[in-house]
This record gives structure tokens, C-alpha cells and sequence, in this order.
């Protein structure tokens, strides 16, 4: 069945983007949470403009990015022979930067949270920094990750504005859930318009009681 | 410079406090930095440790240079040797008392045949706490734990910030042994931050006296103890002397332990966890010596040490005077109105006898 391969899709997609986010995400939150520097708002203010814009106005800038005339876009092509616009990979990098508050914000706070007396105390105890990291940091932030994974999951599974100006509707390559609700309300098939939503609708509200409900705890023992 | 010295050159500016210490220390033994609180003493452990900026300075433990502005060494701190006992303690919440001593073991150890992990859980008494949750501990099971864990850096100097601060008095006599065995039985240098006198006396070889971020007084315990009566500040140091004795007995009838000071004997409440012929310390506070020109009989005091008068002071109060004696194997202080001293025209060269009640010792 064709929506079963846009379940599947949306499923690779927030899964691809939630595991780069990780990657990228942690050393840039982690570093908002301990740097001094003058450049932290600035950086800061860069993380979190995706919460604020039209989705259009960076799916637009994406687009622009992708074209083979661009930077990115003519290596991409020189590189694979594929174009970045309305491919899966364009929508993975589409949804790593639209998703990055999702990831870096939870993250940032769980680190600020912890603050800084644990990671002396590893140093004191001879661990190296990535090491401290590593065996000490991220251990006592697992929270804060779990957290960030799901929202960013989550946050991905939800997009549309951005996936429809730089995917399109291509079965099996950028057709997600979102896109496909919204094609089959235009073409009037309610039946699957309402199965997809009643999907997505259990889908967030589960996530976000397991977000709320785990925090809750964490506070609780915290305190 | 000596390989057998520890070289602390420290000059920094923090939130506008102003650190400024400049002493070439013995390798080895405790050195109490001892202040009112605020006066930098925490702040001097984490500049060594390199958790605080320094501007410029020269910090050597031996023949290593871990700082040293002049020539751009600053080795980061997870390479410094140089074990930092936090006063919180710091232990990982995310790992049982066994991990926390193993994670620090892992990273000390140099050979794998080395069994210093063992060597500690037994000389702490650890075995029952190793797999206990590091929430589950007592204050004082904390400070233990933190302290082996420590030690398992296999540290060249160790920094102590308060180890006992946080707990009462009955968990601080639970601790005080394994501090003492600790200076005993690793010979490395151990600077220990402390504002208590009790805990100076009873560990420390030599005191630095920090007041406002500046070295005020730096000396042998027995040398600061004697000579210190108020801190620069004005914050009361109880004038008091250090004698030292050995113990010769214990009276469990009575429930008084003797202590010999050279031939005198002093009679103080029973401690058996002393062993006999083990040395002692006694601080005896200068208000708690009398003095009598004879030796006076039927007299509910225990401890008439012969004493010659070498000295007589002004007190910080003007009803006062600090009357200093020598006795044997040491000195006394002995805090007297300015009427006493007079009415029994006290004088220098003078033989009298120190009356000192055994009750004073009572802790």
C-alpha cells in the first residue's frame, strides 16, 4: 500500500535526522553550555531561529542551497550525479537544520544543569576531558538526551512546510506522512486522510506524555 | 631548586578577590592552610589543582613544574598528579562506591599487577560499602569514600579542602583516623585546608596562616599555635600552647588516660584509642591554665606542672595579661586578670606552678 511506504519514509527520515542531530548537536550544545565567549547569543540566536521562521522561508533558502549552481549543491552533484532538491538526502539535511533547536536546546540545559563540579572531580581523578565526557557527562545527562532524541524524532515526523518546498511528493523518496494527508484531503480521500492523522495524532500525544511524565520524575529526584 | 621542596607561587584575580601567596614548602608532611572563611584557602587548592585561573606564578611539586607563566606551562588538570579532595565530595551519583573507587584506580594505575585498590578498601574499611549506592552513605562514609578514591589517583601531592566541614563532631572523630593513617602511610605532601584548630593540631606538621588572600604566618604547629593569638582580621584564636607527650597509661577505673611530658604527668579523660607510648598533642587554651606560687594541696585540680614565668604580655583585653611558662618539654599560656598577676607579684624568672583541669580536655 502506497500510505505504507510514507509511514516508513517519515520512520527513516526522523531516524536519520535524530542520529545526526546527536552527532552535531551535543559538542554545539555543549559548548553553549560552558563556553564564555561573547559569541554564545549570537549562536544561540542562530540555534533557535527554525522555532520562529515560516518553515517556507527556510525550505526557500534550501532550495537555493541545493540548486547545482550553489556551493553545495554543484559539489553534490560533481560528487554522487544526484541533485540535492527533492531527494531523501536533501530532506535529511533539510530536517537537521529546521529540527536543531529540538536537539541542542534539551541538551544544553540538561548540561547546564549539571554544571561543572562532577567534570572537575573526573579531571581531579585523571580523566581527560572527552573522556570525563564520555564516562561522566553523559551518564548523568542521559535524560537530557532521551528528552532531546524524542522531540527531534518527533519534531521531524510533524514537519511539512519544509519537506513540501524542498522534497515535494515523490513515492518512496519524499513523500512523508504530512505530505500525504495533505494530498489525499485535496484529492477528497478522507478515509486515509483520517487514518495518517489519527496516527500522527496518538503518535504526539504519547511522545509528549513520555517527555512530561519522565521529567516529572527526573525533578522529583532531583529534588 | 630542591627536588625536595614544593614550590607555590600563586598570584591571581578572581571576581575581584586577589590571591597573592609566594612559599617554598617541605616535600612531605601536613601543612594546615588555615584562614577565616574567605580568606582564599580553597581558592589556593584550586589554583594547584588548575581549577582556577592563574595570572602568573611557578607551581612545582618536586622536580615537576605543572605552572609556570614565565615559560607558558600550564598542564591541564587530569595531568597535574595532583589529588584534589573536594569538601561536597563529589562522588559520581551515577556509579556505586565500588565504580567510583574503580574509576579512579583505572585512570591511576600504572601496572595492571598493582593492587592499591585493595590496600585501600581494607585500610578505609570499605569492603561493606562497596556496593552500596553513593545516596545511601552517611556523611562520614562519604568523606571515607572520597578520600580512597582519591588516594587511588595515586596523587604526587594531595589537596584536602575542608574534608571534615560538613560533618558533627562524633562523624569528624570517625573520620580523624583515616586522616592520620592517610599522612602516615602515603608519603606525599598533603596540604589541608581547614578553619579548625582542633583538626590542625591533631594533623598538621606546619601551618600557613591565610588571611585576604596573603600569607600572614607560616611556621611549625607548635611554633603558630604558640606565638597566634587573634587572627589579622580580629577573628578570636584562642591563645593557647601545643605540648607534646607521649601516653603512658591508661586508668580505666577512673577513666583517665596519663600522659608524660618528659617527667611530669598529665591526667586527661580516657582515650584508649591512643595506644600507650603513641605520641599526643594537647592544645591547652590559655584560659584554661591557673597558676600558684606554692604547690597547693587539697586541690580538686590534677595537673601541677612545675613552671618557670618567661614572659609576661599584655591580653587583648586590658583586664588581662597572658602569662607564658615554661614547663618541662614545652610551654604553657596561662590567661590571668591583671589583679591576680599584681596581688602575687608575678615576675619574670619567677617559679610557680600550672594548674591545668582535667576537665579542659573533655571533646
Amino acid at each position: 500500500m502506497l500510505e505504507f511506504s510514507a509511514i516508513l519514509l517519515t520512520l527513516r527520515l526522523a531516524l536519520a535526522t535524530t542520529i545526526i542531530l546527536l552527532i552535531i548537536g551535543t559538542p554545539l550544545a555543549w559548548w553553549l553550555a560552558t563556553t564564555k565567549s561573547r559569541a554564545k547569543p549570537i549562536v544561540e540566536a542562530a540555534t533557535a531561529m527554525p522555532l520562529v521562521l515560516p518553515p517556507t522561508v527556510l525550505g526557500f533558502y534550501m532550495l537555493i542551497l541545493f540548486n547545482p549552481d550553489s556551493l553545495l549543491g554543484g559539489f553534490w552533484v560533481n560528487a554522487t550525479g544526484d541533485t540535492l532538491a527533492f531527494s531523501f538526502t536533501g530532506l535529511v539535511i533539510a530536517s537537521v537544520v529546521y529540527s536543531l533547536p529540538f536537539m541542542v536546546q534539551p541538551l544544553q540545559s540538561a548540561f547546564e544543569t549539571m554544571g561543572k563540579t562532577y567534570m572537575e572531580a573526573a579531571a581531579s581523578l585523571r580523566a581527560s576531558p572527552l573522556d570525563a565526557f564520555l564516562t561522566v557527562a553523559a551518564p548523568l545527562s542521559l535524560r537530557g538526551f532521551i528528552t532531546a532524541s524524542i522531540l527531534t524524532f518527533a519534531h521531524t515526523v510533524g514537519e511539512f512546510g519544509v519537506v513540501l518546498m524542498v522534497g515535494g511528493n515523490i513515492p518512496g523518496q519524499t513523500r512523508v506522512i504530512s505530505i500525504a494527508i495533505y494530498e489525499n484531503v485535496e484529492t477528497l480521500n478522507y478515509a486515509q486522510a483520517h487514518f495518517l492523522s489519527v496516527i500522527l495524532l496518538a503518535f504526539s500525544f504519547f511522545v509528549l506524555f513520555f517527555v512530561y511524565s519522565t521529567n516529572r520524575q527526573s525533578r522529583v529526584h532531583v529534588g | 631548586m630542591s627536588d625536595k621542596s614544593l614550590r607555590i607561587k600563586i598570584s591571581l584575580t578572581l571576581d575581584g578577590f586577589e590571591l597573592d601567596v609566594d612559599e617554598t614548602l617541605p616535600f612531605g608532611g601536613v601543612t594546615a592552610i588555615f584562614g577565616p572563611s574567605g580568606s582564599g584557602k580553597s581558592t589556593l587548592l584550586r589554583a594547584i589543582a588548575g581549577f582556577a585561573p592563574v595570572q602568573k606564578g611557578l607551581i612545582a611539586a618536586g622536580a615537576r613544574t605543572i605552572f609556570d607563566s614565565s615559560t607558558n606551562i600550564a598542564t591541564p588538570p587530569h595531568e597535574r598528579s595532583v589529588g584534589l579532595m573536594f569538601q561536597d565530595t563529589r562522588l559520581f551519583p551515577h556509579l556505586n562506591v565500588m565504580g567510583n573507587l574503580a574509576f579512579a584506580d583505572k585512570r591511576g594505575a600504572s601496572t595492571t599487577s598493582d593492587s592499591l585498590l585493595e590496600d585501600i578498601v581494607e585500610r578505609f574499611d570499605l569492603q561493606d560499602l562497596l556496593a552500596r549506592d553513593v545516596g545511601a552513605l552517611s556523611g562520614g562514609e562519604r568523606q571515607r569514600v572520597a578520600l580512597a578514591r582519591t588516594l587511588l589517583t595515586r596523587p604526587q601531592l594531595l589537596l584536602l579542602d575542608e574534608p571534615l566541614a560538613a560533618l558533627d563532631m562524633a562523624r569528624k572523630k570517625e573520620i580523624l583516623p583515616y586522616l592520620e593513617m592517610t599522612s602516615r602511610a602515603f608519603s606525599i605532601p598533603i596540604l589541608y585546608v581547614t578553619h579548625d584548630i582542633d583538626e590542625v593540631c591533631l594533623l598538621a606538621d606546619r601551618i600557613l596562616v591565610l588571611n585576604r588572600g596573603r600569607v600572614t604566618a607560616i611556621g611549625s604547629t607548635q611554633e603558630i599555635v604558640n606565638s597566634l593569638d587573634l587572627l589579622p582580621n580580629g577573628d578570636p584564636f584562642e591563645p593557647a600552647a601545643l605540648i607534646e607527650g607521649r601516653v603512658y597509661a591508661h586508668d580505666e577505673r577512673l577513666q583517665l588516660t596519663d600522659i608524660l611530658l618528659g617527667r611530669e604527668r598529665f591526667r586527661l579523660p580516657l582515650n584508649i584509642s591512643v595506644a600507650k607510648g603513641a605520641p599526643v598533642r594537647l592544645r591547652v587554651l590559655a584560659r584554661d591554665v591557673a597558676i600558684a606560687k606554692s604547690r597547693p594541696a587539697d586541690l580538686s585540680i590534677r595537673n601541677i606542672l612545675p613552671a618557670e614565668i618567661s614572659r609576661i604580655e599584655d591580653g587583648a583585653q586590658p583586664a588581662f595579661a597572658t602569662v607564658m611558662l615554661t614547663i618541662e618539654g614545652g610551654m604553657l599560656r596561662a590567661r590571668l586578670t591583671r589583679a591576680a598577676v599584681e596581688e602575687l607579684n608575678l615576675q619574670v624568672g619567677d617559679h610557680v606552678f600550672a594548674l591545668v583541669k582535667s576537665a579542659a580536655f573533655e571533646r
